[in-house]
């Protein structure tokens, strides 16, 4: 009797554990859901409110992401040249570079639906690929996939695949570019009135 | 003295060239997507390509996506994707694929009859899936492994060998055959697969647009990507990270 009662305790003990630590794959799948479940009874975000949108992805993804890893892996081997002042400012820039321009794929949302795929990982694994397809009638499915990594405060994504192209490493050659005509400086400056333009685009689609 | 400066401008630049020549053959990088010896004409092109673009075939795909109802578009899409299974087929048999291939045939065999001529891609529906493989990519698979990037009018991005493997692709579209009777038949089912795809890149513009911070830069490297994926059919191997 005593047995099984510890046991029990364990057991609970075990799982809630478990939940704590997360796995990857249902950080994806949680956080996907919500996020469309959201739009999908959001007319204003349908309609194309570009600044919903964003404040909807600063809120509920943003968080998963770890920016300055992402950042890292956008620039290169030139990173380590960044003082880490540099590297939370580029970090900075690129976050907000990200969000507007992605955030703007939830405004075209049209009843697309997102299928996991089978995901495997080992009991020791700090460093996964999460795997899901977007379906949506009269087109291809899309590959769309999330690298996460483990710390301390639970998974977070660094990089983010569509249909195998990296929206992340896609940016090294014109980051390389930017840092060979003004260095880290310069590119931190060119990501930077990139966004002030977008910016202005945002505020001119408001006054309409 | 202004001779001189160029000079020494023009040696930099050759330095600058070597450098990154040698940055891009070192080992790690052996697989980057920076392979654009080319890219003076590539980016005239791109420019030609942009202007096109938004006199005409936009607007015309804009016009096409505005006015065909989903269910068309959908057929459409079918349409082509059945008549793509040849080519899938083909390439997954010469890159020794042979149960991909057989599933591809497979596919062929039920949208043409039960799918009445690939409108309904109903192969899916039964759970086989679809591939996406054309010459360029059995070439890579071949050993053709990296390429240089060519930017050319109304075809878009391609790199050498897939251009080469689009002339043979096109060689091997039953849609030229079939049709061989006809030529303005053959002609408006080719203008209308263009347009479908260019159709369906819509919603990819404004993304693009924003995104970029050098368009030409960021369309390139985003086709090579592209490509790599398709050619490790959606598992390429991981580059190397500055992290590790």
């Amino acid at each position: 009797m005593m047995n099984k009662l510890i046991a029990l305790v364990f057991a609970t003990l075990f799982a809630n554990l478990a939940l704590a630590q997360e796995a990857p794959d249902a950080l994806v799948k949680q956080v996907t859901e919500e996020v469309l479940e959201i739009v999908r009874k959001d007319r204003s975000i349908q309609n194309g409110d570009a600044k919903k949108a964003i404040d909807l992805v600063d809120a509920k993804v943003i968080p998963h992401f770890n920016f300055l890893h992402m950042t890292a892996l956008a620039v290169g081997k030139d990173w380590r040249k960044a003082s880490p002042q540099q590297q939370q400012q580029l970090a900075g820039e690129f976050k907000t570079l990200l969000v507007r321009t992605y955030s703007n794929a939830l405004t075209s949302y049209k009843d697309q639906k997102v299928v996991y795929k089978p995901f495997r990982m080992n009991a020791g694994d700090t460093d996964v690929l999460v795997r899901t397809e977007v379906h949506q009638p009269g087109n291809k499915p899309v590959q769309l996939d999330y690298s996460l990594e483990k710390l301390d405060a639970g998974w977070k994504v660094y990089d983010v695949n569509v249909a195998g192209i990296s929206l992340v490493t896609n940016y090294r050659d014109q980051f390389g570019q930017e840092i060979r005509n003004g260095g880290i400086d310069g590119l931190i400056k060119a990501i930077a009135a990139k966004n002030k333009s977008l910016e202005g685009n945002l505020a001119k689609a408001d006054g309409k | 003295m202004t001779g001189k400066s160029t000079t020494w401008k023009r040696r930099a630049g050759i330095g600058c060239l070597a450098a990154s020549v040698i940055a891009l053959g070192g080992p790690a990088l052996a697989d980057d997507v920076g392979h654009d010896p080319l890219e003076g004409f590539n980016r005239a092109m791109f420019a030609v390509n942009e202007g096109l673009d938004t006199v005409a075939i936009k607007p015309v795909a804009q016009a096409y996506d505005f006015v065909t109802p989903l269910p068309v578009r959908v057929g459409v899409g079918d349409f082509f994707g059945n008549i793509a299974d040849v080519r899938n087929a083909l390439n997954n048999a010469l890159q020794g694929k042979l149960s991909d291939a057989g599933t591809d045939l497979g596919r062929l065999l039920i949208n043409s009859t039960i799918g009445i001529f690939g409108l309904f891609d109903v192969a899916s529906e039964l759970g086989l899936e679809k591939h996406d493989e054309d010459f360029g990519q059995t070439l890579a698979v071949w050993g053709w492994d990296n390429s240089s990037f060519m930017f050319w009018p109304l075809l878009g991005p391609r790199t050498v060998r897939d251009t080469g493997g689009w002339v043979v692709d096109a060689y091997t579209d039953p849609t030229w055959y079939t049709l061989n009777k006809s030529v303005a038949a053959r002609n408006s089912l080719v203008a209308l697969s263009f347009v479908d795809v260019r159709a369906a890149l819509l919603p990819t513009d404004k993304v693009v647009e924003e995104a970029a911070l050098d368009k030409y830069a960021y369309v390139r490297d985003a086709y090579l990507q592209r490509r790599r994926n398709l050619i490790f059919d959606g598992r390429p191997p991981r580059l190397e990270d500055v992290m590790d």
